[in-house]
């Protein structure tokens, strides 16, 4: 891991700390309330704020994830070339991300 | 204090084996001691490396029961197990022969990690005056005892999983020439550390602080080398 890589997955973690503590107060406030996903939805749907919440929230965790397993595939497995490992990083990465923003897409637009 | 010790020591190169010896147990013992008795007295073509004895060189570091330690002085009575001591060359380096380990990489590494001083002033210059309370004479101090003995490097965890890791020991080095305010390497010492299997591949497992036999605490340099080459990279000087 180099310094780029090395800040990007410490900011994405900086972020994630209170999205994660506020994702764990939604799920807690909807199961106590006993909301239907009608409910869940009436809210979120056209919801900037619920956008933005859970689309840096997908984003973090995209860049995040895709460097922490590029870390444990360099040191775990025999795969060492930068090149392999950088494309593996980028497909896991985008691929969380359009599958993360394609549900967020989904209860708010 | 009389007995036999069951030593068993390290023969033949990477595929070679364990073979074990009688030795007879002393007071004030070294495992150094240990094996030098064999050398001389069971087996001449054992070969080991030492120098100084006294802690000094860091030549004669090995593996003991297990654990990377420096052996003039490490005695038998702190180490043996069940009256066995198994001694064999470091870990995370190549074997030359019996417990004699090539250091070759783990050297190319202090020069990868740019662990030489770069000096900032002509000989016509006055000499600088450094005030020992100054703090990065503080941070340089904490860390500038290491006697290159390899034994940080064998204990590493990441050096194990990633080849290209720089180890404990050339990124601590690197920390004291970061510390060191008449040093005019900085720019490529901290461009050099912040590539892969630079400082950010260090995940504190803080096994060279366990295992360094001077007591010195590599993990806090190479925090200290992520925090400063954190800092360069944001203001765009890496």
């Amino acid at each position: 891991m180099n310094v780029r890589l090395y800040v990007l997955q410490r900011a994405t973690a900086a972020i994630m700390a209170p999205l994660v503590i506020g994702h764990l107060i939604v799920i807690f406030y909807a199961t106590s309330r006993g909301l239907s996903a009608g409910d869940i939805l009436g809210r979120t749907r056209g919801s900037v704020g619920w956008g933005l919440f859970y689309g840096v929230f997908v984003l973090a965790v995209a860049i995040h994830g895709a460097i922490g397993l590029r870390g444990i595939l360099a040191e775990w497995t025999p795969l060492k070339s930068k090149g392999a490992l950088d494309a593996l990083m980028w497909l896991f990465g985008l691929t969380l991300a359009a599958l993360g923003l394609r549900a967020v897409m989904a209860v708010v637009l | 204090m009389t007995g036999m010790i069951e030593v068993s020591l390290w023969r033949g190169k990477a595929d070679g084996r364990y073979q074990t010896y009688q030795v007879p147990q002393r007071a004030n013992q070294t495992v150094l001691d240990v094996v030098t008795w064999v050398q001389r007295n069971a087996d001449p073509t054992l070969s080991y490396r030492f120098a100084c004895r006294v802690g000094m060189c860091g030549s004669c570091a090995m593996t003991v029961n297990g654990r990377p330690r420096w052996t003039c002085r490490t005695h038998t009575s702190k180490v043996i197990e069940d009256g066995k001591l198994e001694i064999g060359p470091l870990a995370n380096l190549p074997v030359i022969k019996d417990l004699a380990a090539d250091l070759t990489r783990f050297f190319e590494k202090w020069q990868r990690a740019k662990g030489v001083f770069a000096p900032s002033k002509t000989r016509k210059d006055p000499i600088e005056r450094i005030s020992p309370a100054s703090a990065p004479r503080i941070a340089a101090d904490a860390a500038i005892e290491c006697i290159n003995c390899a034994v940080c490097y064998a204990a590493c965890d990441t050096v194990r999983w990633n080849e290209d890791y720089l180890g404990p020991a050339a990124l601590n080095r690197a920390w004291t020439l970061v510390n060191d305010v008449k040093d005019a390497g900085n720019k490529t010492r901290l461009a050099a550390i912040a590539e892969a299997g630079g400082c950010h591949a260090c995940h504190s497992h803080q096994s060279c602080q366990e295992h360094c036999p001077n007591k010195l605490n590599p993990t806090a340099s190479i925090a200290g080398l992520k925090r400063r080459t954190m800092q360069a990279y944001i203001k765009g000087e890496l």
